[in-house]
């Protein structure tokens, strides 16, 4: 099949794409191969790549979700069983996991919009991926430590 | 070869003396809409579930408060219905879209990417009814006690 410019990279090209920025950074006196692109190598492809993998693992948690949220209907007591899991230590800490996930892909996915609609969006698309980690961080240190006290405090 | 699918046509490329195959222009452009989808669900998916993890993560004894009776509690306000049924809505569209955009990218065997579409879109449609059901045929009343009942108002009455 010949290479087509809409198609997604495969895998193969994105382990290439991922040697290929490290053998650049590796030998800087070499021409920057990936310069000028938005979509391949640094902040631009492992944004895309991370954006996918959330976006994954948010929609399964969803399948799941709607359906322990369904048991309301079948008895207060089922309900209650099940989302009894969900307070477990071992589940607590998934939850931060989970609420990372739909933090960084809820930041990013505004940070795509911004590269979309604002026409100085992609020049910047770089800070607005830091500016993306630093809400990030805002965000996580503001949820762990509440989760952690909710889920090993006492009372 | 991998061009000339069925929908497409020749058409002059700009600036050769070439023609190239592109897509026959269409009514409903699937792909245009669903980019669009994307978007503009995003901004209210990020302001509705930032809300929902609060209120059902943060607020209050966060994780540890949810049982029935916390839930009887918020789908006795009609604010908390429409937000949740919009929520089910945006997001498994939202995330079925995604999938279908990872199928595509990914299943390049014509029947595997049928049946992964077709997984997705059943998964998407039953859970959708699934979710709709359970939200608007839901009674806060069920299962509730002389001293939860108080804290619904409806269900003082009884």
């Amino acid at each position: 099949m010949p290479p087509r410019a809409d198609r997604a990279p495969s895998a193969v090209s994105l382990i290439w794409g991922i040697v290929a920025t490290q053998s650049t950074a590796a030998a800087p006196a070499q021409p920057k191969r990936m310069g000028g692109t938005l979509y391949r190598g640094r902040e631009g492809m492992w944004s895309w790549v991370l954006h996918r993998i959330t976006g994954v693992a948010i929609f399964f948690f969803l399948l799941v979700h709607v359906l322990d949220t369904a048991l309301v209907k079948v008895s207060p007591e089922a309900y209650d069983a099940v989302i009894g899991a969900y307070k477990t230590p071992i589940m607590g800490l998934g939850e931060i996991a989970l609420v990372a996930a739909i933090g960084f892909h809820a930041l990013n996915g505004l940070r795509i919009i911004l590269i979309d609609f604002w026409a100085k969006g992609a020049k910047y698309q770089k800070p607005l991926f830091w500016t993306v980690i630093v809400l990030w961080i805002v965000l996580l240190a503001g949820f762990v430590p509440r989760q952690l006290m909710h889920i090993f405090g006492g009372a | 070869m991998a061009q000339q699918s069925i929908g497409s046509v020749l058409v002059p490329a700009p600036g050769t003396k070439y023609e190239r195959y592109a897509r026959r222009p269409r009514r409903f452009n699937l792909e245009k809409w669903a980019w669009i989808y994307m978007r503009a669900s995003g901004v209210l998916l990020a302001v509705l579930i930032f809300g929902h993890l609060f209120v059902n993560l943060v607020s209050g004894e966060g994780v540890k408060q949810i049982d029935f009776a916390f839930v009887a509690g918020k789908w006795a306000d009609p604010f908390w219905i429409v937000w949740d049924v919009l929520l089910l809505w945006l997001a498994l569209i939202h995330g079925a879209n995604g999938m279908r955009t990872l199928v595509n990218d990914y299943a390049t065997r014509p029947a595997l990417r049928r049946v992964l579409l077709g997984l997705i879109a059943l998964a998407t449609v039953a859970l959708l009814v699934l979710g709709t059901l359970v939200l608007t045929t839901f009674d806060p009343c069920l299962g509730a006690t002389a001293e939860t009942a108080a804290a619904i108002p409806q269900c003082a009455i009884k």
